[in-house]
């Protein structure tokens, strides 16, 4: 995956994060164009679009639009479920999620796609492993030991 | 803002109340978002963001500032990033962060590094050490933040200083670091191969873990390793069947289960590497296609899951040495992809059958409905997959429409495709078509292709060819010019410069004016500007003072060449002799024999020259490199043409403007014979046009090929062909009286007359019958068609009667079932180029509206119904002994949603009229 972006219908930029080595400003470009194209879209249409020289998978849920880009040979299908396990992952932390949820937490939406997506990869398909790691290491905001590991098993 | 936050918005408190402890949000930020929300105007929010970040910059740089201020200050940065406004500062305080934090402040710290640094970052540097430090933590969670990171940024020279311990953590207890470790070491394969080679067999160790998750990690370094080279790899093979087989038999933890399908992403990748591995390798593939089998078979259940495995199988499927029972097998998976009513499932058959027609191009016939369903279709994404598919099913037949289609769509069209154009107009109009709307997008080879193909046609068969363009172009360029492009206004007066002539008709001064009115204009780009001038300048003399008036006014020109150009454009416009010698009108024929070097040979050779050698006798005696030297023949050679010329400053008149041709044309001696062309001996070809038959008695209209009635005389009913029998409209004519008949016929036939000489009796038996048969074909429909003859007889020498008959024919005599198959019927669907659409009435009297609908019209019009399914039904028949015309119809509400198709531009119409009539009346 080169890299997945989250923004709300009216076209904020709620989450991003990038998987090959983008320059700023490209960045940025892209981005804007993208939630163009996305946006533009009707809900009947299908879930993918050839934008440049990607194909971009998309997904809307409630006032939230989950966009992966991914490469041309590349399986539209299962990345539209990496996205639907991502918002399971991040149902499931924050108790059926909501897009406020995400602009107030986005940091944490950040963690979560990094315990589940490492360098663009998908890393592990078990829900319950993934949400206990971050779990984990939330704990630590009260228990404060830093000697904790030895009785935690990961 | 969004007005959905705003009115979540005063709900806030209580959200923030319910949420646990861990989702906790700071004061600042919660006050940031807040303000942001209330915000009205683009500027305002600028306004508010430089605030928030000044008193940023104020809190880092004081000292006073603990790390669990610092983490707090760095999520409202990473925010007002993430809007878009330039936060850098604080880059330098998330590495220190991420240094000197502890476990909490560290993970915002890491995060906030990988959100604002990219892999060339030279920030990045200072990360290194804390990494280091990280990866030989004790604490698992600093371990795996560690190994998050250098797999998200990492600078590519720091690799070997932390892969040993990343190499080591391999082999650590703990499943999640090790799957960590494989993931990292994955991304390092991808940014630097070679530092990674070395630990192959320690990748060999992850794919054997007991842990699934490491085990799945490891497979995308091997996918990778795999695509680069599969010869290395093939041993594996049976160790991926292997765990294939182990995954669907259910053997992993039910954990791993995604909506109860195990492990899907593991088996996907596990596909793609066994169609990377069974490619084009027959005994490979025969290890896996049990499990393939399995795999099609298992994949039952109506999820996208099951569907996104499914397409990966057959992918794999039709990438591996083929079997014909799994081929099979996967051919109906595509299908169930097609005919889906869900769109993304559609969308993936449709990419699925342009992967397969490349193997199998019969596939995409089963689908023709759906495929040319898909063509109209309102969303971008399945129209351009549609494109894809019918690119690669692209034939002589088929050409006009798919390009069409491809025009309306893309404006784009691989000029390839091009190469089966079926005639001179469509040719040149489609080309104009590509060149004025694909214009500068276009590779430079394609005019370039284009030129050549006008110009190496044989003069007497592609003058054709060449006039349409040049008609073309004018009429193109008497319109709006500013907005062609360039490769398109060098395209139109390359042509005009070489084939105005021609056109007799033609204006050469309206030529010249409009290739004139090009130069004036300030988007033509200077380039195109010395191609317009080089056009004019072959364009023939006797227009001298439009040419001077152009030459004067160019020659202030600032830009050099065309400063030249101009110059040489007045001499040769002045002097008629040197204009000859110079242009020489058919350009292509070059003496390459170089018999007018002859003389100057026989000198040189008197004088003691070494004779001629050809490049491979001198290879042969010459162990040396002749690389250096082997430009001095064609040096020696050109300076030898201008002396021969005596007009040395003119060699360079039309040299480089207009192509090789032109550059050549310095070498023609006049008179030469035109044997050679560029391709080399033209063969002398013989005159031998077969003498063409003079119609004795025709009055036909000037078009001939247009007044297409043809009338065949048919001495005898055939019994063998019943069909025709049947069909044909025959006449007949008896007649009892007199000694000597001579029958003579004239038709009349909807405007256009044939004439021909039927039976004609020396002498008819009285109360004896002479049976005259004629088949009469329509090629050219129309409503209704009136007949009208005569018979004239001699009762008595010198004595004619003339009888008078007449009847009135409808187009729907002239139609006949055309029995086709399903598959045929697609096949031609897609050859067809004239469409029609309209709705219909729908018989709903019956309890079948559409099979009711469809019979009547058989039994009104004799159409054959090829098939019924579902809401929909195909319909053939054809003009008798002509062209075919196809029907689509779909029940559409009370409508039925008709639409034809015939190579014939008229015919559906007529079609459809009729269709309308017999509804009408039924």
């Amino acid at each position: 995956m080169r890299f997945m972006l989250l923004f709300s219908r009216q076209g904020k930029l709620r989450l991003q994060k990038w998987y090959t080595a983008t320059a700023e400003r490209d960045k940025k470009k892209m981005v804007r164009e993208l939630m163009q194209v996305v946006l533009a879209r009707k809900p009947k249409m299908c879930s993918f679009l050839e934008w440049r020289d990607l194909k971009i998978v998309y997904k809307r849920y409630a006032s939230l639009y989950f966009c992966c880009a991914v490469e041309e040979q590349d399986n539209e299908l299962i990345t539209l479920e990496v996205i639907h396990r991502f918002v399971e992952l991040l149902d499931k932390y924050f108790g059926s999620v909501c897009e406020l949820d995400i602009i107030f937490n986005f940091e944490k939406a950040y963690f979560i796609l990094d315990e589940f997506l490492m360098g663009g990869e998908i890393q592990d398909t078990s829900k319950k492993s993934v949400l206990k790691a971050i779990e984990q290491a939330d704990l630590l905001q009260e228990v404060l030991i830093y000697c904790y590991i030895d009785q935690v098993d990961l | 803002m969004s007005d959905v936050v705003e009115k979540t918005l005063t709900a806030l408190p209580g959200l923030f109340e319910s949420q646990t402890g861990a989702a906790k949000i700071t004061n600042r930020l919660r006050q940031l978002i807040k303000s942001i929300t209330e915000l009205t105007s683009k500027h305002e929010e600028e306004n508010l963001i430089k605030r928030e970040l000044s008193a940023i910059k104020e809190q880092v740089s004081s000292p006073n500032t603990t790390m669990k201020q610092m983490r707090e200050i760095m999520v409202r940065a990473m925010y007002c990033e993430m809007l878009g406004y330039d936060a850098s500062f604080t880059y330098i305080h998330a590495i220190k962060l991420a240094q000197q934090g502890g476990v909490l402040e560290k993970r915002v710290g890491y995060l906030a590094v990988s959100l604002f640094l990219n892999e060339g970052h030279e920030l990045l540097l200072l990360l290194v050490n804390t990494v280091l430090k990280d990866l030989q933590s004790t604490n698992l969670i600093e371990v795996c933040m560690a190994l998050t990171v250098v797999a998200q940024v990492f600078p590519k020279d720091m690799i070997p200083a932390v892969l040993p311990l990343v190499e080591d953590k391999l082999s650590h207890p703990k499943e999640i670091i090790r799957r960590k470790a494989v993931l990292a070491l994955y991304k390092f394969y991808l940014i630097a191969p070679n530092q990674v080679q070395h630990i192959h067999a320690k990748f060999c160790k992850a794919l054997s873990d007991k842990d699934p998750g490491v085990m799945a990690s490891s497979l995308h370094i091997y996918l990778q390793l795999i695509r680069e080279s599969p010869d290395s790899y093939k041993d594996l093979t049976g160790s991926f069947v292997t765990i294939l087989k182990q995954v669907l038999g259910g053997k992993l933890p039910v954990d791993f289960n995604y909506h109860s399908v195990p492990a899907p992403w593991l088996q996907i990748q596990l596909l793609r590497i066994l169609s990377l591995l069974g490619k084009e390798d027959q005994s490979t593939s025969e290890l896996m296609y049990e499990v393939l089998d399995e795999s099609l078979r298992r994949a039952e259940m109506n999820h996208n899951i099951t569907y996104a495995i499914l397409y990966e199988c057959v992918k794999a499927v039709y990438t591996i040495h083929p079997k014909a029972e799994l081929l099979e097998k996967a051919a109906r998976c595509i299908g169930n992809f097609v005919l889906s009513p869900k769109i993304n499932l559609k969308y993936l058959g449709l990419k699925a059958l342009t992967y397969v027609v490349q193997h199998d191009a019969k596939l995409a016939l089963q689908h023709q409905m759906t495929i040319i369903e898909c063509l109209d279709h309102s969303d971008f994404t399945i129209k351009r997959e549609t494109l894809e598919l019918l690119f690669r099913i692209t034939n002589a037949q088929n050409v006009t429409v798919i390009v069409e289609k491809m025009l309306d769509f893309l404006c784009y069209v691989p000029i390839k495709t091009l190469t089966f154009a079926p005639d001179n107009s469509w040719f040149i109009q489609t080309m104009n078509d590509v060149f004025s709307i694909g214009g500068d997008l276009l590779q430079q080879d394609d005019p370039n292709n284009f030129l050549r193909l006008l110009a190496e046609g044989k003069p007497e068969e592609d003058d054709q060819l060449r006039l349409y363009a040049v008609e073309s172009y004018l009429t193109v360029l008497k319109g709006h010019t500013s907005h062609l492009p360039q490769c398109f206004l060098q395209v139109m007066s390359w042509v005009l410069g070489e084939y105005a002539h021609l056109q007799e008709s033609v204006d050469r001064r309206e030529v010249i004016r409009l290739l004139t009115q090009l130069l004036d204009q300030r988007s033509v780009s200077s380039e195109t500007r010395v191609w317009i001038l080089s056009a004019l300048t072959k364009i023939p003399e006797g227009q001298t003072d439009l040419i001077l008036d152009l030459a004067e006014s160019l020659s202030s020109s600032q830009d050099t060449v065309l400063r030249q150009q101009a110059q040489e454009l007045r001499h040769l416009s002045q002097d008629s002799q040197l204009r000859e010698w110079v242009l020489v009108e058919n350009s292509c024929a070059v003496d390459s024999s170089l018999s007018f070097l002859d003389g100057f040979v026989s000198e040189a050779l008197a004088a003691g020259a070494a004779p001629y050698k050809p490049p491979h006798q001198r290879q042969e005696e010459l162990s040396l490199n002749l690389e250096p030297y082997s430009f001095s023949l064609p040096v020696s050679l050109s300076s030898c043409s201008i002396t021969d010329r005596q007009s040395p400053t003119l060699l360079s008149v039309s040299s480089g403007l207009s192509g090789n041709s032109a550059e050549l044309s310095t070498l023609i001696l006049e008179g030469v014979k035109r044997v050679w062309g560029k391709d080399g001996y033209l063969p002398q070809k013989e005159a031998t046009a077969p003498p063409v038959d003079e119609p004795s008695a025709a009055v036909q209209p000037a078009s001939q090929q247009e007044a297409a009635e043809r009338i065949e005389p048919r001495p005898e009913p055939s019994t063998q062909n019943q069909d025709k029998q049947q069909l044909a409209s025959s006449l007949f004519v008896g007649l009892g009286v007199g000694s000597s008949v001579s029958l003579v016929r004239k038709l009349f036939y909807d405007g256009f007359t044939a004439s021909l000489r039927g039976n004609v009796m020396d002498c008819l038996e009285a109360r004896s019958t002479s049976v005259c048969h004629y088949a009469l074909l329509m090629d050219d429909p129309h409503t209704n068609v009136s007949l009208t003859g005569t018979v004239s007889y001699q009762t008595q020498p010198g004595h004619t009667n003339t009888l008078p008959f007449s009847g009135t024919l409808s187009t729907a005599d002239f139609i006949r079932p055309l029995v086709v198959t399903t598959e045929e019927y697609g096949k031609l669907w897609l050859s067809l180029s004239h469409d029609v659409k309209q709705n219909l009435k729908l018989l709903t009297d019956a309890g079948d509206p559409l099979r009711t609908t469809l019979n009547a019209l058989k039994d009104a019009l004799q159409l054959h119904v090829v098939d019924i399914i579902g809401s929909e039904g195909i319909v053939a028949c054809r003009l008798l002994s002509g062209a075919p015309c196809l029907l689509h119809c779909r029940v559409n509400g009370a409508a039925l949603a008709m639409w034809l198709r015939s190579p014939h531009p008229a015919l559906p119409d007529f079609i459809l009229y009729h269709c309308q009539r017999a509804l009408a009346h039924h």
